[in-house]
């Protein structure tokens, strides 16, 4: 590979060559989703003036509306604002929020930080919840122990298509409106009122992550590599730890992209049911009101989020398998999703 | 071999070996019935009957609904309401006396034909983008695998959401929002699938033999893509309801009254407190179509390989 790699200083450094081309793809991610959300929300129809002044029912007058877009520049051409909106997000001044009247940056700023942690904390659980599962079933032995692992293999599927809406209202009405254990509504870092939000959010992911990781465990223990451990008299747990896990567990990194992805898609529901304020809730309320900075500036947001997601999945892929670290190939525009492709990602993706 | 194997498994799985039974005799017609039943239900598994009955169960509710819930959906009796799950009413009634087990199986056909055009129109634009970048130009391809990666970036339910605000809530706009927010990964499948088949031993031997690029495109490349497709169409329109049972919950697809399944959670949400019944056993439903397609989805494929 390095052979015939072009002469540049970047590309003698693979990890350089890396890092520019998964910048490269983030600000690429980011134009397109910029673009493709301005023109689409613009060319729905409805005056964005409508939404500045307070909805279709406002009662405006001429002067008012023509106040409002000056001020917002909407009285300038397409293309102009296009631009203007183009090097907005370019300089992570997002401009104002039509129906707030503040800064689409200081509301991103503010819901960000309680989403994020209700995904990181629902990831961090939904994989604590696959391990134990798979390593569980792999490890089952006797008709006893087999039952079991049909049983939980039987509720993993169960799991992954549980909808968000569904499992949050049950877990409401059993541990909120009967137990009391805890609130129905949260807000912030209350780590209470977080306990529902994170586990609606991580049972579903915990299937998908629990089917793919014992899937790969099973094969694991079955590789060579497994059973030369084996014969040189290894421990059973010895053998896990030091060599069939590291394997096992990486398909279900690879899949943690896009499990991040289905947990901003779950945080909509979520923070809503949970009457929580977050990302998920501002983009909801900016798509009603077609508060076209903040929806633009959410949407850049999550695709960003991802993009960050998947180069943390490539590095983590790479520290987990040697045979990853030579490899000098500069990765897919968004790798690590082409590469689950062939990963046996579940062919229908939320 | 593998087109072999694939049509093998379509006769043994699919018609279930009931089309030579009836050209035998009575007696080992039903035999041999009962044999292809047998061979059918093994294929299928415990899980895979359960869900299949439960698929039965939803496609009687979808043509035939009178059958399992005889009374009016929205029939009013304000002195009913709230009434808990009991006899007479088994899901419990909603705030207008309403029962909701009658009006369940009446969202059936709303919820499920929902999901099923969105998935319709996911597979019909994965389909088109897929073979246009499997078959393609080089560049086609290019530029078809960048537009996915973008898309890749935003998850279903915000591009879901997205298309709602250009297309403005309502039942419509939800279909194709949830039909173009899945097609993404439907065209990837195919774009990998169709490539594997255009570059295999078979393709290139019915080359070899002389045939043209029509003939060979159409009886191997396309039988041979959408044959999996059955079984990832049938995962997909449980996804799907889930998706647009999502949407109607958010209050941007199905409105209340409607008894859909998304509609009717919505509409019970706001007394989670004190009737329980009013989201839990519409979201049921949601949950058991979605886990019984899944289970089916995964039998009919792994039978088909």
């Amino acid at each position: 590979m390095r052979a015939v790699a072009p002469v540049g200083r970047a590309v003698r450094r693979p990890w350089l060559r890396w890092l520019l081309a998964r910048l490269g793809s983030a600000a690429l991610v980011a134009w397109v989703v910029a673009t493709v959300v301005f023109f689409a929300l613009r060319a729905a129809g409805g005056d964005p003036t409508e939404a500045i002044l307070g909805g279709p029912g406002s009662q405006a007058g001429p002067e008012a509306v023509a106040a409002a877009r000056a001020q917002y520049g909407l009285d300038q051409p397409l293309v102009v604002q296009y631009l203007v909106q183009l090097w907005r997000v370019a300089t992570f001044d997002l401009g104002d929020s039509y129906a707030r009247r503040v800064p689409v940056s200081d509301l991103l700023a503010e819901q960000l930080p309680g989403t994020m942690l209700l995904a990181v904390l629902a990831l961090a659980l939904a994989w604590l919840l696959a391990l134990a599962v798979a390593t569980l079933a792999v490890r089952a032995t006797g008709p006893v122990g087999r039952a079991c692992a049909a049983a939980l293999r039987g509720a993993e599927v169960v799991a992954a298509v549980l909808p968000h809406f569904w499992l949050g209202a049950v877990l409401i009405v059993v541990f909120s409106s009967t137990l009391g254990w805890f609130p129905a509504t949260s807000s912030g870092t209350d780590p209470v009122g977080l306990v529902l939000p994170t586990v609606t959010l991580a049972v579903p992911v915990a299937g998908f992550l629990g089917q793919v990781m014992r899937d790969s465990l099973e094969e694991a223990a079955a590789a060579p590599f497994a059973t030369s451990a084996r014969a040189r008299g290894a421990s059973p747990v010895g053998v896990l730890w030091r060599h069939t896990l590291r394997h096992g567990v990486l398909p279900a990194v690879s899949l943690s992209g896009w499990a991040f992805g289905s947990l901003l898609s779950g945080a909509v529901v979520v923070e809503t049911l949970f009457g929580r304020p977050g990302l998920g809730r501002l983009l909801l309320d900016a798509t009603m009101q077609r508060d076209v900075p903040v929806v633009v500036g959410a949407v850049v947001v999550v695709a960003l989020a991802y993009v960050v997601v998947m180069l943390l999945v490539d590095v983590a892929e790479r520290l987990l398998d040697p045979r990853l670290r030579g490899a000098a190939e500069v990765p897919a525009l968004v790798g690590g999703a082409v590469r689950a492709a062939g990963a046996g990602e579940p062919a229908v993706l939320g | 071999m593998t087109a072999v194997a694939e049509r093998r498994g379509a006769a043994g799985g699919g018609s279930g070996g009931t089309g030579p039974a009836r050209r035998g005799t009575p007696g080992r017609a039903g035999a041999r019935a009962a044999a292809g039943a047998g061979r059918v239900l093994r294929g299928l598994g415990a899980p895979g009957v359960l869900a299949a009955l439960a698929v039965l169960w939803m496609a009687v509710a979808v043509v035939r609904p009178d059958v399992l819930a005889p009374g009016d959906p929205n029939a009013i009796d304000a002195r009913a309401a709230f009434t808990p799950p009991g006899p007479g009413h088994w899901f419990g009634t909603d705030e207008s006396g309403r029962d909701v087990y009658t009006r369940v199986v009446h969202g059936a056909a709303a919820s499920l034909g929902i999901g099923a055009a969105a998935t319709a129109i996911g597979v019909g634009a994965g389909l088109v983008l897929g073979f246009a970048a499997g078959l393609g130009p080089r560049w086609l391809d290019a530029a078809i695998g960048r537009v996915l990666e973008v898309l890749f970036a935003l998850p279903t339910l915000v591009l879901a959401l997205l298309l709602v605000a250009v297309l403005g809530a309502g039942v419509e706009a939800s279909v194709l929002a949830v039909g173009a927010a899945t097609a993404p990964g439907y065209a990837r499948m195919l774009r990998a699938r169709v490539r594997s088949v255009a570059t295999s031993g078979y393709v290139e031997a019915a080359r070899l033999e002389g045939h043209g690029s029509p003939t060979v495109l159409l009886r191997h490349v396309v039988p041979n893509t959408l044959w999996p497709l059955v079984s990832v169409a049938t995962l997909g329109i449980g996804q799907a309801v889930v998706w647009v049972c999502a949407l109607s919950f958010l209050g941007l697809g199905t409105l209340p009254p409607s008894p859909e399944w998304g509609a009717m959670l919505n509409a019970g949400r706001v007394y989670i407190d004190t009737a329980w019944w009013l989201t839990v056993f519409p979201g049921l439903a949601i949950t058991v179509t979605a886990a019984a397609l899944t289970v089916l989805g995964r039998r009919v494929g792994a039978v088909a390989s």
